[in-house]
């Protein structure tokens, strides 16, 4: 991600590039104002059907989280085989919302997470297509201790 | 007709099962062809008497071409696929049929035979986005891990409690014949295993695996015609989730918190069968790892959040406790076939009310049982049964 392209991302509806950076974007119910990720049409809340498009942010707390130990089968697509699969964080992301986003985390290390952590968006390169180009999602690392004390 | 029941009231006169595990040589139809076989010989009728059917699995095909290894008779055969409350689903779906009049003699069976390792659901199949598969985050087992670490966080349950639950059930696995699991495992042979998801690791998990079970029912007014144990369903009950509810499968969680389909469906059974969590002497609740049945003994409504330990560690939970959990092994020692998994629990309860358990048969003649599924996207089935 050092050059100015822009990303492949597998998610592009997920995510919005802006001047602060890239967010998390999703659905807010117009008739009830409840908020979901990922973008869907209909409130599973009220019913309403008319749901328009809105940021979720890029920051958050660490709600719960796992490590991934063994490689999944398809559709599964971040593969590299049995023998090179390397654990990797799942958690629960907490908005400012409250609403709770599941993503991958940047961390693999048990000691290294604890629920109520501060955590920040990143762009994660998750695999390499066979023309050895990045494929992008969304994942959330835990904020630099000197960003701990934000705006 | 009598005075011990409702006339609205189903009964269980036949129970059968194909044991649980791995067998190579049969297909998963032709296991919940022996079971309907096991069950028709216990309640004493043939195939041919039955007025219908309901069934099904998820890899294994379609119930109702199970009348070709039965018999071609013409009944209504009624495929059931509600993911784990398929055989919830089919029991509720034939206590319907009895009570409306639709037969007197009904089958609810389920069947599985799925292939080794965790399950690779579709996203499109559950209205999920693709990349939610491609990413890695479409995961039975890590929806699991990430239910149990904040449980364990808010309710202040250590590691330790996971490991004596898979310890029980494999103790209890080797106790019953139909398990696939039957050697008791040391505690650190469990706490020490493989993370899958962490905190839960390779022997707290159950694996998907082969089965068969069937129950013949027939109303509770008839039932002394075919059996003299016959076991009353008193409730049988099937919830989904609500908005809010903590679900596998959920990209996103709504901010304000709704109660489990576990606690919708407990409540509505109790209430259904006029009985309360205290007066039931053995059950089953859904254990596909051993933090979901610490957090279902709350939701099921037979302790509070953060007891469970304290009932573990007393022993409550065992053969001889007073709350007896899973005392055939549960998913953890039989494996889970899809299909079969939610009738497995009401076979073992029924064998517990007639006091044929065997080896692990509950002291005191228990007089009435509970029985527990939940799975994905967030379905729930409760049945109260009473001897």
């Amino acid at each position: 991600m050092t050059n100015d392209s822009m990303p492949d991302l597998v998610c592009p509806d997920a995510l919005r590039q802006t001047a602060r950076g890239w967010i998390l974007m999703g659905s807010r119910c117009t008739a009830c104002g409840e908020m979901f990720f990922p973008v869907q049409r209909s409130c599973t809340r009220c019913c309403g059907t008319v749901l328009e498009s809105c940021e979720l942010g890029d920051r958050g707390t660490l709600w719960s989280w796992t490590i991934q130990g063994f490689q999944p089968k398809p559709p599964y697509d971040g593969g590299t085989g049995e023998a090179a699969f390397q654990p990797y964080g799942v958690g629960y992301i907490q908005m400012p919302s409250q609403l709770k986003v599941e993503s991958r985390l940047t961390i693999n290390d048990p000691t290294q997470l604890k629920i109520g952590m501060p955590m920040q968006l990143v762009l994660d390169p998750y695999r390499r297509t066979a023309d050895g180009r990045e494929r992008v999602t969304f994942a959330f690392m835990p904020q630099a201790t000197d960003a701990g004390a934000q705006s | 007709m009598t005075q011990a029941t409702n006339n609205k009231d189903v009964a269980i006169i036949g129970i059968g099962i194909h044991p649980f595990g791995r067998t190579d040589q049969l297909s998963g139809l032709e296991q919940g062809a022996y079971a309907t076989r096991e069950a028709l010989r216990d309640a004493g009728v043939k195939w041919s008497d039955i007025g219908v059917a309901f069934g099904g699995s998820h890899d294994a095909g379609n119930a109702d071409s199970m009348t070709n290894l039965l018999g071609l008779t013409g009944l209504p055969f009624i495929n059931v696929n509600n993911g784990c409350a398929t055989g919830g689903s089919s029991m509720m779906s034939a206590v319907s049929a009895i009570r409306s009049g639709m037969a007197d003699l009904a089958v609810a069976v389920g069947f599985d035979k799925h292939q080794r390792g965790a399950f690779n659901p579709e996203p499109a199949d559950y209205g999920l986005p693709d990349w939610y598969g491609a990413t890695g985050l479409m995961i039975t087992t890590q929806f699991f891990a990430l239910k149990a670490q904040r449980y364990l966080y808010e309710h202040g349950i250590s590691e330790a409690a996971l490991v004596k639950v898979s310890q029980r059930a494999f103790r209890n696995g080797a106790l019953n014949p139909n398990a696939w699991r039957r050697q008791p495992m040391s505690y650190e042979e469990i706490a020490q295993s493989m993370p899958v998801d962490l905190p839960l690791r390779k022997y707290m998990l159950c694996s998907p695996a082969e089965g068969g079970v069937a129950l013949v029912l027939c109303s509770a007014a008839k039932a002394r015609q075919y059996t003299t144990t016959p076991v009353i369903l008193k409730a049988a009950v099937v919830r989904t989730r609500l908005y809010g509810s903590f679900e596998v499968f959920s990209p996103g969680i709504a901010a304000q918190a709704a109660p489990a389909p576990t606690v919708m469906a407990a409540h509505a059974a109790f209430e259904e069968a006029g009985v309360g969590p205290q007066d039931i002497n053995v059950l089953q609740l859904q254990d596909t790892d051993s933090a979901t049945e610490i957090i279902h003994m709350a939701e099921n409504g037979f302790c509070a959040d953060g007891e469970q330990e304290r009932l573990l560690n007393d022993g409550d939970t065992e053969i001889g406790g007073c709350l007896p959990i899973n005392t055939d092994g549960g998913c953890l020692a039989n494996g889970e076939p899809i299909g079969a998994s939610g009738l497995r629990q009401v076979y073992e309860i029924c064998l517990q009310l007639r006091g044929q358990a065997g080896a692990r048969q509950v002291p005191g003649q228990p007089k009435l049982g509970y029985t527990h599924v939940y799975g994905a996207p967030g379905v729930s089935a409760v049945t109260i049964l009473q001897s």
